[in-house]
């Protein structure tokens, strides 16, 4: 890989930092407006994918020491155990709940057990569209 | 509190997640495996027995209440399938301990196998069309990788059949549901039962239901089996007695659920559909194993003749013959894993498929053989093995409302079953040995026990039918009944 194109490269660093926002943004706005897990979580992996792009695996992989396998592994994990906490209270399976809390700088927001369901999402969308990438590049 | 429903599916998902951690660990991974899959048959024997005395249960995920929510419903006919698909479970992974290679078992088997149980479980206790959907694409995707995994020529040839026919009937699969969606507007099993029955099965609505009828023929190998002989005879012993004996019950489960619950008012043409459809796969999964000498291809046609000959059962539709065709279900489970497991067993100790290249092996292996035996017995139907009680109900189901052409075709396809396992016997396991005592590949006792296992379940299923029949015609009764399944899941203000 011995691509060495500036622009691109100068232009990324730039772009990987909005769409990362754009994509935590995506994630927060959630359940109650368009946005959530799975469509943040694949705004986060084309973040991963564009720095994969514009830079070669070797240099990615060594700022970022994740096993993307084990992340959406992980993620699917986050999912089914909040999925699985209602049932300590009594509840039904997945039955979720919300409060409201003051926040510093956000003021009063709302925050719901589902945002742990939907990290588990994102994460396992995040691992697993990376993991292709990463699978289909490495055949050559 | 239902939650206990949940555990065939949850469980086993859980434990196929934290076992991807535990990558190289083979050992623990595959008795993590066997001890979730015991857990998952005890629950199922705890939830069989509560639902004889407490009628059917359901959970509401979330606590949103049917039609809205989506709900996992647990009546005899489910639990009963999810029950044995556990106990078969454990047992082919307990050959999995032994013949599986380390390779296969860091490259994700095991969490693999653990998904395709939960698609399995899931699909069979799931309470609306639209998860049954899902829960068919889990087990798939499971089936994929378990079928490609060993990356053998054979076995990618193989997978690109059937990844695409499986993509094709999946498309199909949600475009049934769309149409389905679109007339009635509703998507809970109980929900499209009071509704179908409200408005009149309708032309539109008969058409829409031999959609489905297609989509599950070709997940269940009626008919349109074309793709299975190939794909379920190539992978490794464990991959495909789990498949043989697993896959193509979910279909037989989706029709038997589809067309008793949903689409029961037209059996003029749907039911006579499946009848003839159930003849030609009969016919054609005869000739297949009869035809073949390589022995992995007669086991799966064996597989063919046996979906053929339990939709028979739904075909005709009398409780006798509806119990006669649960009970050949839960018996065809048992013996064709225990088919597939022997035949694996065969060709790992030999090293060859073909009748032709075999002699003797009983005198080698007599416990390998007498197992065979026992198996090929109960796959005809001898009494007092397991498959003996499923024919005789069936039969008299068929009797009883006058369709002796289908009861003779479907008895004819046991003599073609029992040719096909005979000519395997009498030239694999009979004659002069090829190999001298002391040339012979050992014979490990972890390939036997599993074996033993599953002949003395298939022994027990035949002894204890009195036991278990009290289980399998609530089963029935629930089928053929629909208002029982609808008060269980409905609240009154939708009925």
């Amino acid at each position: 890989m011995g691509i060495n194109d500036v622009i691109l490269k100068t232009v990324a660093k730039a772009v990987v930092l909005i769409i990362l926002t754009f994509g935590i943004y995506l994630f927060l706005s959630g359940h109650n407006s368009p946005g959530g897990g799975f469509v943040g979580g694949l705004v986060l992996a084309s973040a991963f994918v564009l720095m994969f792009l514009s830079y070669d695996t070797e240099t990615v992989k060594d700022a970022i020491p994740i096993d993307f396998k084990k992340l959406s592994a992980f993620g699917v994990l986050l999912a089914v155990l909040s999925g699985l906490g209602p049932l300590l209270f009594g509840q039904n399976f997945l039955a979720q709940s919300f409060d409201y809390f003051n926040l510093p700088i956000f003021g009063k927001t709302e925050i719901a057990t589902v945002l742990i369901f939907e990290a588990g999402i994102a994460l396992t969308v995040v691992g697993v569209v990376v993991n292709i990438i990463l699978s289909i590049s490495e055949d050559e | 509190m239902n939650n206990i429903i949940l555990i065939p599916m949850i469980l086993p998902i859980l434990a196929g997640v934290l076992l991807i951690f535990l990558r190289t660990y083979g050992r623990l991974q595959a008795w993590t495996s066997i001890a979730v899959m015991a857990v998952v048959a005890a629950a199922a024997v705890y939830l069989l027995n509560a639902i004889q005395t407490d009628g059917i249960l359901r959970i509401d995920f979330g606590g949103w209440t049917p039609p809205f929510g989506i709900s996992f419903v647990a009546d005899s006919f489910a639990v009963l399938l999810v029950l044995t698909s556990s106990v078969v479970t454990v047992i082919c992974l307990l050959h999995a301990l032994v013949s599986t290679d380390k390779e296969l078992v860091t490259m994700y088997f095991y969490p693999t196998v653990l998904f395709l149980i939960a698609g399995i479980n899931g699909s069979f206790l799931s309470g609306d069309i639209f998860n049954l959907f899902v829960c068919f694409e889990v087990m798939l995707l499971s089936s994929y990788i378990l079928l490609t995994l060993g990356g053998s020529k054979r076995q990618l040839r193989e997978a690109i059949k059937y990844v695409s026919i499986n993509i094709v009937s999946s498309w199909f699969f949600l475009i049934a549901i769309a149409y389905l969606y679109g007339a009635v507007g509703t998507l809970n099993f109980a929900h499209l039962s009071v509704r179908v029955a409200e408005n009149g099965q309708e032309p539109l609505l008969t058409t829409i239901s031999i959609v489905f009828l297609i989509v599950f023929s070709l997940k269940a190998g009626l008919l349109l089996y074309f793709w299975l002989p190939g794909s379920y005879s190539s992978p490794p012993v464990v991959t495909s007695a789990l498949f043989g004996a697993l896959l193509t019950k979910v279909g037989i489960y989706a029709m038997f659920r589809m067309f008793t619950l949903v689409f029961y008012h037209e059996p003029e043409t749907t039911h006579n559909i499946i009848a003839v459809m159930a003849v030609l796969t009969l016919i054609g999964g005869s000739i297949g194993a009869i035809a073949h000498n390589d022995i992995r291809q007669i086991a799966a046609y064996n597989v063919v003749i046996a979906v053929g000959f339990i939709l028979t059962g739904l075909a005709i539709a009398t409780p006798d013959a509806i119990e006669g065709a649960i009970f050949y279900l839960l018996h065809d489970m048992v013996v064709k894993a225990l088919l597939f497991l022997l035949i694996g067993t065969i060709i790992l100790l030999t090293g060859t498929a073909q009748i032709g290249k075999m002699s003797g092996i009983i005198q080698n292996y007599p416990i390998l053989g007498w197992s065979f035996f026992i198996a090929m017995l109960s796959l005809a139907g001898i009494p007092p093995l397991s498959g003996f009680v499923g024919k005789v109900l069936l039969s008299q189901g068929a009797i009883d409302s006058g369709s002796y052409l289908l009861l003779a075709i479907a008895l004819g396809s046991s003599l073609f079953v029992l040719y096909s396992m005979l000519k395997i016997f009498k030239n694999c396991f009979w004659g002069e040995t090829i190999v001298s005592k002391d040339d012979q590949v050992p014979l490990r006792r972890g390939f036997l026990v599993p074996c033993l296992l599953l002949v003395a379940l298939t022994i027990g299923i035949g002894l204890g039918a009195e036991g278990l029949s009290a289980y399998v015609s609530d089963a029935a009764d629930t089928l053929l009944n629909p208002q029982v399944y609808i008060d269980a899941v409905l609240t009154e203000d939708f009925q």
